[in-house]
């Protein structure tokens, strides 16, 4: 009854190729962002800010990544965590290089940096397809880690292999990394990154750039035919990928944790990020963000579930059944809907649409 | 209204195509005139998809040689035909399944869109106004194919006649000066036929577009094409007008048998 868009009447194609065309959507996402940049900062506490909206949104940014390449332009990926060590590292030579640099100017270098990376790693995308393409981008994962850990360059020649970012101001006296950066600060410069990432994510995919790409994910030789070239569709792809995993990742180090080593992107963050996208919805920017808010958030709160509701168990009793019911839950949506959680929201809009009729 | 049949567009000039030991088209020579309708006809496995691959650049002939608008060519990619002006279509409808019938007519658009990543991220000025300028030649081409009710239904869903008339919508959409149709008809019924016939003789009139098609239907055939060529076994049997290739005998043999 609510969710209609009878009376709203588009009469020109600018206003029909908007992005969110439904009156109803712009309402409901201003009121999430102002929600995000309002609410949240005076309710949260700093446990909540950092472990929880940061993470969320560090991994939302590489979810998109990998949704780009994987979800939009069919290629599939296991490199990942290497993209993001890559980001991670090339900040951290830029930010110690260049001191005076200012952060977003090094996080969009280590993006580009990172891009080239992916290209260079997605030339074998132009001659294999889907589980050997996987194959081939382990390749990226392992390479990678195996570079920054062995060459004593990339992290300045720190005996443990373990990189510092150095304290960097975004503005004034406001830090953004380092001891002196509080998690506010950090929350709201993260936030505005997502948010300005995703919005030039959607504008690229819903442009001829994104056409390609999925007309080359959906038939490939057809989309040859259409004047489509592979070589441009997929490098692109890997590029526009890669420097979303690279910033990411150099969120994640800088800002995240703070000290990182090139443990912390091993395969399993990799695979963490590909269960994201396949939960949330491949081919769906809301996808990237539902699959990183259920794997993020769902383990905390089962983790936290039992003491709310007044249980006393040990604490391996409740990480194992943590272990038992995200399992269970993750094959659970995956039978429900094996399109993803994004694809649930937009059968429940549907159906929105009508009710309380059926049709 | 007589229609306005120019020089040669394309000419194909003893082609020959093998894979490995199978000789899929030998010695194949025929030209196709700017804005005719040219059939391609024969028996199964005769060669005629064969024949379109290696015109749209996705086989490469080990033997012969192809003129397009007067320039020579031995091999090109598929894309860079596009590029050219030559669309196609498929026996087995090839759209993305994914995307609605107007992004997958968009598509056909791509090569005439040039906005680079950065503007496109933005989505403002020159990017934004592209895709207008380029949203509005779609909306003409649904227009044309009475299609605007499936705007934006997923092509998976649609029926098959349908999907057959967006793929068509698709080729068109890349303005192209030769459109190769790879039996447009199959698996129709008698109106669905009727429809597409008048879809191609119209694109033929009003864009003035050099038609090329393979097609089985030989009722469709002998009414809407100007000139037919008629493989079998990768051969050249005949070509020429509808009435001369009817009148032929070994086109009469090769579709009726002759006696042993």
């Amino acid at each position: 009854m609510i969710y209609r868009e009878a009376g709203q009447f588009k009469t020109s194609y600018k206003s029909d190729q908007a992005l969110l065309p439904i009156a109803q959507d712009r309402f409901f996402v201003m009121a999430l962002v102002a929600f995000a940049y309002i609410v949240i900062p005076m309710v949260a506490n700093d446990y909540w800010l950092n472990s929880i909206f940061l993470q969320f949104f560090i991994f939302s940014l590489a979810a998109l990544g990998l949704n780009i390449l994987t979800g939009y332009a069919g290629q599939l990926s296991l490199g990942t965590g290497g993209f993001m060590a890559c980001g991670a590292f090339s900040a951290f030579k830029l930010a110690t290089s260049f001191p005076d640099m200012h952060i977003v100017f090094v996080l969009f270098l280590a993006g580009l940096i990172t891009a080239a990376v992916g290209m260079f790693f997605g030339i074998p995308s132009l001659r294999i397809k889907g589980f050997y393409l996987a194959v081939a981008t382990l390749a990226a994962q392992f390479f990678l880690l195996w570079l920054f850990n062995r060459v004593p360059w990339f992290t300045n020649y720190s005996s443990s292999g373990v990189i510092s970012p150095p304290p960097i101001k975004l503005f004034g006296d406001y830090y953004i990394t380092g001891t002196q950066a509080t998690n506010l600060t950090q929350y709201f410069f993260t936030l505005t990154l997502v948010i300005v990432l995703a919005l030039a994510a959607r504008n690229i995919i819903r442009g001829h750039i994104g056409r390609s790409w999925m007309a080359m994910r959906d038939m490939d030789i057809a989309a040859e035919i259409i004047g489509i070239s592979p070589l441009k569709a997929k490098l692109s792809a890997f590029a526009v990928s890669s420097f979303y995993c690279g910033i990411a990742g150099a969120l994640w180090a800088f800002l995240y944790t703070g000290t990182v080593e090139p443990l912390a992107f091993e395969i399993n963050q990799s695979f963490k990020i590909l269960f994201m996208i396949i939960i949330g919805g491949l081919g769906s920017i809301l996808g990237s963000f539902v699959g990183a808010a259920f794997i993020v958030v769902l383990p905390i709160f089962l983790n936290s579930a039992p003491a709310m509701l007044g249980l006393k168990l040990s604490g391996s009793l409740v990480t194992h059944i943590e272990f038992m019911v995200f399992g269970a839950l993750i094959v659970f949506f995956l039978i429900v809907e094996p399109h993803g959680l994004a694809r649930l929201w937009g059968i429940a809009k549907e159906k929105l649409r009508l009710w309380p009729f059926p049709y | 209204m007589e229609r306005k049949i120019g020089e040669t567009l394309l000419s194909v000039d003893h082609i020959s195509l093998s894979f490995g030991g199978v000789k899929a088209l030998t010695d194949i020579s025929f030209s196709i005139r700017e804005k005719e309708v040219f059939a391609i006809i024969g028996p199964n496995g005769a060669g005629k998809t064969s024949m379109l691959n290696v015109i749209n650049g996705f086989y490469h002939p080990q033997e012969g040689e192809i003129t397009y608008k007067g320039v020579h060519r031995k091999q090109m990619r598929s894309h860079e035909a596009a590029v050219q002006g030559i669309a196609r279509t498929f026996q087995n409808v090839a759209l993305f399944k994914g995307m609605s019938t107007l992004d997958n007519i968009m598509t056909g658009r791509i090569i005439r869109m040039k906005r680079n990543l950065f503007w496109q991220a933005m989505y403002l000025g020159p990017a934004r106004k592209e895709e207008m300028e380029n949203r509005e030649f779609v909306e003409d081409i649904i227009d044309f194919l009475e299609i605007q009710a499936i705007r934006r239904t997923p092509v998976g869903r649609l029926p098959y006649g349908l999907q057959k008339r967006v793929e068509l919508g698709r080729a068109l959409a890349m303005e192209p000066e030769l459109l190769l149709l790879d039996e447009p008809m199959a698996g129709m019924n008698i109106e669905e036929k009727q429809d597409m016939c008048r879809f191609i003789l119209d694109v033929n009139d009003q864009y003035g577009t050099t038609i090329a098609l393979i097609e089985h239907d030989m009722g469709v055939v002998m009414d809407i094409s100007d000139r037919v060529v008629v493989l079998d076994y990768g051969k050249k049997l005949a070509d020429g007008s509808p009435d001369e290739v009817r009148a032929n005998q070994d086109v009469i043999d090769a579709y009726l048998g002759v006696p042993h």
